[in-house]
């Protein structure tokens, strides 16, 4: 049985890609169904109520709870101003005057005689969602978002960092195999999305943050690059909230490994396009990868649904990269699937490929270790 | 644990048993799916054959049974029996070689349950309530209490922040004040919490505090989130009662998170009983064993995403889990708690710093690879070690003083509790370790399992090692509420593998110097006599199944249970590792520099067979 690890990573020139947009709570939806948009138009916007500040108001006045509601000066739904004298005691002679004042600017939600709790609600915070690639609304969500189409190149990758952005996209790399180094990354590639090749070392990522790209995509890093850039250690793989001025995408994995033939190809042809991508990705249940988007200009026709892009049977003659040491990241093709168990250096006994690496040497690696694919 | 009585039911109704002859069970991990076939053979139940296959709950597949039908369909191959028709699993069986009589699985794809759990007083309600969360299987993200030294303010912007699956509140015991549970639900209020899953869903949120205050507490929250109460988890001072907090966490667990599984209700539907969460179907193998052998047990599984611990002393359970420990999807947050030094301390060669960790993050994203050279599996284990270590100190912090279903305290031992809980657990009392998951089970050599173990728990004086032969403690763990004499059976003939006996004495000499006389009198009478010096590590051959007597004779430092320096006898049972005498010192320390270091490891690996390295580099990196 075929046990090659396929990430299902999609890699495709053309595709109907569809993006669902919520708010993060309701809200209102500012656009209709079949309307056009672009990458930046607003699709919904909510208040984010403000905070909610409590105050213990029948303590501060030295009363029971239930006692709460007669001193109270203002009632639940008002509105009111920093300072504000929100509840106050007069004793019987008025010899006593106790008084409670609002620490912030808000509107009373709640005064609960059971607590002796007031609950003053802080202005609200606007939060628009906007369409992140530009197509067509199919479908209105209410309250909550819009379900945006688009006919386009769709590429995913295996990790990336930092979050949504948008940006033209450049192809600074001749070929999917060398580095981008600091030099290339001159003032003008502000606000562009860059592809580089196999790697970007640590000075040239901080140079592309200083130059203000707004992304950068290579086939690999090195782990102590990509904790430079972030400034720690990331341990659990869920990122793309990183507080980084740019996003990177990697095509392949971490150390140095050329993006792959196909996504390259792909990549040059879609040079100078504008781009919307995303680094958020999660590796466990409910997977999520980092993204390239490009919708395509003016065409919204019918267009393949996202096809399967990797195969996901090994069979003799599959093209398969080699995805753990010693012929990590070697290219290669097989060519023996043997039946039976084989034991291996470390003493395991597990199901093996025999394979031509490109390099001419013949081996045999575990199938658990190799990766298909489709250049 | 009785905590399965309320999960939901599945929808195939179970079968006489009397007349089962063949179960099938899977167990969907976060990366594999593993089947078995047990097969009722004359008397007796065994295992028959076992398939495996890559958990699909990512893309392409997006749906959790495709890899139990690929695990299945590889012990078709096995058996050259017929389990599958039109995509399901056939059942009831047709005939010998048609279909199986019950069907049951567990499950720990979808990712874990995080819970906010809050109480009163940070060492009394909230530690209840904790361990309530962890024992029922959840990840306690935060513990608030208003005892815990932050502000209020801080406490609301945490709640609003790390947006829980649910929270667990408790306080107070039944009849006592409702101010104090009335000042925590305000700030629940407050904080207005939403799940981090699901615009639609309310939070929901366990009361199992004071029951006086139930109403209360329903006014100020019950129309902002999904409000379940329970009985009180601490009714009275003395007495914690567990049980409800738990069978209702269980259950917002599988409707709440396994649930986001892809594909995980058809695989209820097709079980003849209910999903189970794989740590507490290891939990009642656990239990089980101690209950069988008559002694404290700690077990370990260590998979790719977490590492659950659990221990059962002197008759109280407890389980921990360490939600982002493990070898594959979290192997990083292992590389980030330990830090390099930490793992690169357990490599027996130099190893660069970005080889490790380039490895580890490829690994991280490409979770299914396994090792193919001695270097890689050597740096595997490394990892292994630290993690296990990382994850037992976990469980010490947290399996202390007042803890378990009913368990009556007096009041003195309440406020030993509040002075911070003694630990439960007790190494030189340890009777017998277990370990489960992919790198103990299945490490090429049992010696390597052997090891990890001893080395990351460090056990005292006398203590009997097993490994999960296949790894199928989770299956025959919800076999056992099903069909208990079959996971019994199994469990004894052939899941448990013990490894054999490790004796280790507490202290430290100098190095080189006598640390342990022993004599070995093995069943046939013959006895064989020698001597460990401090730092050495020694293996006696003494095959499964086979008991001898050993008299050990610890130098005056060192102490094997009975004291300093005093003699002590005791009957051992051997395995297919034998006897370690383990004369290294507790606490374990390696030397400072390296090429030392890395001598003594290959002296140690060399010593108790677990592999040779002498093609290893002993240089540069």
């Amino acid at each position: 049985m075929p046990t090659a690890y396929t990430p299902g990573l999609t890699v495709t020139g053309d595709t109907r890609i569809r993006k669902v947009r919520r708010l993060p709570m309701k809200g209102q939806v500012l656009v209709e169904a079949g309307q056009h948009v672009q990458a930046e138009t607003v699709v919904a916007r909510a208040e984010l109520p403000g905070p909610l500040t409590n105050i213990k108001a029948s303590e501060k006045l030295g009363i029971e709870p239930n006692e709460l509601p007669s001193a109270m000066r203002v009632s639940v739904g008002d509105r009111v101003e920093r300072d504000q004298l929100l509840a106050e005691l007069k004793s019987f002679f008025g010899i006593f005057h106790n008084e409670l004042r609002s620490p912030v600017e808000g509107v009373i939600e709640h005064i609960s005689e059971l607590s002796g709790y007031v609950g003053i609600r802080q202005p609200s915070v606007p939060i628009n969602t906007d369409a992140y690639i530009s197509g067509v609304i199919e479908e209105v969500l209410p309250e909550q978002g819009a379900v945006i189409t688009a006919r386009g190149a769709f590429i995913e990758g295996i990790f990336g960092v930092g979050g949504e952005r948008r940006g033209m996209l450049k192809v600074l790399a001749a070929s999917p195999d060398v580095h981008l180094s600091a030099t290339q990354l001159s003032d003008d590639l502000r606000g562009m999305l860059i592809v580089g090749g196999a790697g970007a070392d640590a000075a040239a990522l901080q140079r592309a943050a200083k130059v203000g790209v707004a992304g950068v995509i290579v086939g690999a890093v090195t782990d102590s690059d990509l904790r430079a850039l972030v400034g720690y250690d990331i341990g659990v793989a869920i990122t793309g909230h990183e507080d980084i001025p740019m996003t990177l995408i990697l095509t392949e994995g971490f150390g140095t490994l050329p993006i792959s033939q196909h996504t390259f190809k792909l990549l040059q042809s879609l040079d100078g396009k504008q781009a919307s991508f995303n680094g958020a990705t999660q590796i466990r249940a409910g997977v999520i990868r980092p993204e390239i988007i490009v919708p395509r200009d003016g065409d919204d026709g019918p267009a393949p649904e996202r096809a399967e892009v990797v195969g996901t049977e090994l069979v003799i003659g599959s093209r398969v990269r080699v995805i753990r040491e010693p012929y990590f990241g070697q290219l290669s093709k097989v060519t023996a699937l043997p039946p039976e168990l084989q034991e291996i250096a470390t003493g395991a006994k597990v199901r093996v490929a025999e394979l031509m690496l490109d390099s001419g040497e013949r081996t045999v690696v575990p199938r658990a270790n190799l990766e298909i694919l489709r250049d | 644990m009785a905590t399965q009585a309320s999960v939901p039911a599945s929808t195939s109704s179970l079968p006489d048993l009397a007349s089962v002859q063949t179960i099938l069970a899977t167990d969907c991990g976060s990366t594999t799916t593993k089947a078995i076939l047990i097969e009722r053979q004359e008397q007796e139940f065994r295992l028959i054959a076992r398939g495996e296959s890559p958990t699909t709950v990512e893309a392409p597949f997006d749906d959790v049974t495709i890899g139990v039908l690929n695990a299945v369909a590889e012990l078709e191959d096995l058996t050259g029996r017929k389990f599958l028709e039109d995509g399901r699993i056939i059942s009831p069986r047709r005939d010998t070689n048609v279909g199986v009589d019950l069907f049951l699985s567990t499950s720990s794809a979808g990712g874990g349950l995080q819970m906010l759990v809050a109480g009163l007083i940070k060492s009394m309600t909230a530690e209840s309530a904790q361990r309530a969360a962890l024992g029922a299987g959840a990840i306690v993200i935060d513990v608030l209490a208003l005892d815990d030294g932050r502000a209020e303010y801080q406490k609301v912007d945490r709640i609003r922040s790390i947006r829980p699956d649910m929270i667990l509140l408790s306080g107070g015991t039944d009849g006592g004040a409702v101010t104090q549970l009335l000042d925590v639900a305000e700030m629940i209020h407050a904080a207005d919490p939403h799940p981090r899953l699901g615009l639609t869903f309310r939070l929901p949120v366990i009361y199992a505090g004071n029951t006086a205050a139930r109403d209360s507490v329903t006014q100020v929250i019950g129309d902002q989130v999904e409000l379940i109460p329970v009985a009180n988890l601490r009714p009275v001072l003395e007495r914690e009662n567990l049980g409800p907090a738990r069978e209702a966490i269980h259950r917002l667990f599988l409707e709440h998170v396994m649930k986001q599984a892809p594909g995980y209700d058809k695989l209820i539907s097709w079980t003849h009983a209910s999903v189970m969460p794989t740590p507490a179907a290891v939990g009642e193998m656990v239990q089980a064993a101690a209950r069988e052998e008559n002694t404290s047990v700690l077990a370990v599984d260590i998979g790719g995403a977490t590492t659950d611990v659990f221990s059962v002393f002197g008759g109280t359970f407890n389980r921990t889990v360490s939600a982002n420990l493990g070898l594959s999807y979290s192997v990083c947050n292992v590389l980030a708690e330990a830090g390099t030094d930490n793992l690169r301390r357990w490599v027996p060669m130099p190893v660069a710093e970005d080889r490790l960790r380039n490895g580890l993050r490829n690994k991280m994203i490409r979770p299914t690879t396994i090792p193919q050279t001695i270097e890689d599996l050597l740096i595997e284990q490394a990892v292994a070690r630290e993690a296990l270590r990382l994850a037992f100190a976990h469980h010490l912090q947290l399996a202390v003083g007042l803890t378990g279903v009913q368990q009556q305290r007096t009041i003195s031992e309440i406020f030993e509790q509040a002075a911070g809980g003694a630990t439960l657990v007790n190494m030189m009392e340890l009777g017998l370790i277990i370990g489960s998951g992919g790198v103990l089970s299945h490490a090429p050599r049992r010696e390597q399992a052997a090891l990890m173990m001893i080395d990351a728990f460090q056990p005292q004086g006398f203590t009997a090692l097993a490994v999960d032969s296949i790894f199928m403690m989770p299956q025959l763990g919800v076999l056992a509420l099903v069909h208990e004499q079959a996971a019994h059976q199994v469990f004894r003939r052939d899941c448990l593998i013990l490894l054999g006996t490790v004796i280790a004495p507490v202290g430290r000499e100098k190095e080189g110097q006598p640390a342990l006389h022993y004599t070995l009198t093995r069943a046939d009478g013959e006895a064989e006599e020698g001597q460990l010096s401090f730092g050495e590590l020694r293996r006696l051959p003494l095959e499964a199944g086979q008991e001898a007597e050993i008299t050990c004779a610890p130098a005056r430092g060192l102490d094997l249970g009975e004291g300093r320096g005093r003699t002590v006898t005791k009957r051992v049972a051997g395995g297919v590792v034998g006897l370690i005498l383990d004369a290294r010192g507790r606490p374990l320390n390696l030397p400072s520099d390296d090429p030392a270091r890395i001598a003594k490891l290959r002296q140690w690996l060399a010593a108790i067979g677990a592999g040779e390295t002498g093609t290893l580099s002993a240089g540069t990196p």
